[in-house]
């Protein structure tokens, strides 16, 4: 295929993917609009106030960092993995797979879907925060790459799981048993100074600890961990997910006999 | 000479061990209408699918107007349009967006897209659907939408895999016509279907294909030839005689005596019966085969 081409290609399935996720609005940007307009009410709020300061900060200034990514990566994670298994589902995959479309423009145009919801909820629920309190913003720069580079790994471990889902239960698996016990565990609610020193070590384990902190270090200014080493983390992450990605495209895992 | 369609030992064994193709050899020409028969479970679905990367093949080669699939498989998805046997587009999507989707995949801009989209949805009488999501069709309309999303590329073979099952009689007559248009307009046409009649009619030749093995390839006028015996019916207008016989035939008569069936094997003239029939003033009122002469040779060579 020639670049302008491979280009429509890409567009085609970005548009098609940001599409699929305003047409089932209620189902895409209410439900994470609904949920973390909840966490503030109740965490910041009416407990935070208890709770009084963390890091500097009112303890509703300090959740709100981790409360949006924390809606980024579920949402660009479960967009893709929906997305790509719904598309397997019901064979309309096939109808890329036929096509000239290179793998690695299939990859990227479910993925950049994928960021397209992530940052979208990110914004709404960004919004929503500034009902409840005021966000300082350090670093415009970092807390867009930052949540732009989030939602580029989340999309694509998103994509990893969709192609070796066989039913929707393996869809939800995932999101259920490992990516919310890591994003809660993930320093959004506290910092990990309050953890014991073993418990520190262990949670250093966590990748979503990096990406909330870098991006509360972008809004806020503070962070348990350095910000480039988070961006370091982030990016081989990517790297890697996407490399495996395209192998499994290219072997039709999932989706070729 | 350049082949539409160029295929020499593939061989596809599934993971189960499941040998699906045991190296079959194909050439289909530019222009041809082409049929590819089979039982169920023969490999047809299964080199449909290695021709449009939608299975992978185990061995053998096979070149798409002379790409071959293992050095450019982009290019040669090209030349293919592809009306699977299962419906496979989203359901959720608007019948315009479906087609207008798949124009993208192939690198066609919008506004070409757009404007092939018309015309293509104009001439399966499906234009009026347009913003309708494509759930909401009948059967036969969800077909004519692949048929569409198929064209849209313009390519120059088009594939069909059972397009007609499930379609009614009308409306199976209508897409024929589209079909052999498009064919005439230069459109190698490659057809698997279970109505062998209908094989017979469009198709200029034929391969046969049971248990991953091509049994016969060949025209269909040349195949028709090998049949060696046809079995008529014929209505008559009053009822036979008791006893009464056709020498060198074998016949059978109904209960009511007013319909044979006569076998005729070949090199026997039809003529003898109707001069039997006259000699006793018994008139035919209508005579057909009694089954489709491509049925009795299919089943005989899948019988093998």
């Amino acid at each position: 295929m020639k670049n302008s081409e491979i280009w429509v290609a890409f567009y085609t399935i970005l548009v098609r993917e940001i599409r699929r996720f305003t047409r089932i609005w209620p189902q895409t940007l209410l439900p994470p609009a609904i949920t973390m307009t909840l966490y503030f009410a109740i965490f910041g709020n009416l407990i935070g106030d208890r709770i009084g300061e963390m890091g500097g900060f009112s303890y509703m200034q300090y959740i709100v960092p981790g409360l949006i990514m924390m809606s980024v990566i579920t949402n660009s994670y479960s967009n893709v993995s929906s997305s790509f298994f719904s598309a397997k589902f019901q064979h309309s995959v096939q109808e890329l797979l036929v096509s000239p479309t290179p793998n690695w423009v299939i990859l990227m145009g479910y993925t950049l879907g994928g960021v397209a919801r992530g940052l979208c909820v990110g914004l709404i629920v960004t919004v929503l925060s500034l009902f409840f309190t005021h966000l300082a913003l350090e670093s415009l720069f970092l807390t867009i790459l930052v949540m732009c580079l989030t939602a580029i790994m989340f999309s694509l471990g998103g994509f990893v799981n969709a192609i070796y889902a066989r039913s929707f239960d393996d869809v939800s698996i995932v999101p259920t048993f490992i990516l919310t016990p890591l994003t809660y565990l993930g320093g959004v609610f506290y910092s990990i100074d309050l953890l014991p020193d073993f418990w520190q070590s262990v949670s250093l384990l966590n990748p979503v600890l990096y990406m909330v902190n870098a991006f509360r270090y972008g809004i806020l200014g503070v962070s348990d961990i350095n910000v480039y080493w988070a961006l370091v983390i982030v990016c081989v992450f990517i790297v890697v997910l996407f490399g495996f990605g395209l192998r499994l495209l290219n072997q039709g895992k999932g989706i070729r006999s | 000479m350049t082949y539409a369609i160029e295929i020499s030992d593939l061989k596809k064994r599934y993971d189960s061990g499941f040998e699906a193709l045991k190296g079959i050899d194909l050439k289909v020409e530019k222009g041809d209408f082409f049929a590819l028969l089979g039982p169920n479970g023969a490999g047809k679905s299964t080199t449909i699918g290695i021709l449009c990367s939608l299975v992978n093949k185990t061995a053998g080669h096979v070149s798409i107007f002379g790409t071959d699939i293992d050095k450019d498989f982009a290019k040669a998805k090209k030349y293919l349009g592809v009306v699977p046997q299962e419906f496979n587009f989203n359901v959720f999507e608007t019948v315009f967006n479906v087609v207008v989707t798949q124009a993208g995949f192939y690198g066609i801009s919008l506004s070409v897209a757009e404007e092939r989209a018309e015309k293509y949805l104009k001439q399966l009488d499906l234009w009026d659907k347009r913003n309708d999501q494509s759930r909401m069709l009948s059967g036969g309309m969800k077909r004519r939408l692949m048929i569409a999303r198929a064209l849209i590329h313009e390519p120059e073979v088009l594939i069909l895999d059972e397009p007609t099952a499930g379609v009614d009689i009308e409306l199976r007559r209508s897409m024929w016509e589209f079909i052999k248009k498009l064919n005439e307009q230069g459109t190698t046409i490659i057809l698997t279907t279970h109505y062998l009649e209908e094989a017979e009619q469009l198709c200029r030749n034929i391969a046969i294909i049971s248990a991953g093995e091509i049994v016969e390839n060949t025209s269909v006028k040349a195949l028709l030839k090998t049949l060696n015996q046809e079995t008529f019916i014929l209505d008559l207008d009053t009822s036979l005689p008791n006893n009464w016989a056709l020498p060198g035939f074998s016949v059978s008569i109904s209960k009511d005596a007013s319909t044979i069936e006569v076998e005729v094997i070949k090199g026997q003239s039809i003529n003898a019966i109707f001069k039997a029939l006259d000699e006793i003033s018994v008139n035919v009122v209508s005579m057909r085969n009694k089954s489709n002469r491509l049925e009795e040779l299919f089943v005989k060579l899948i019988k093998g």
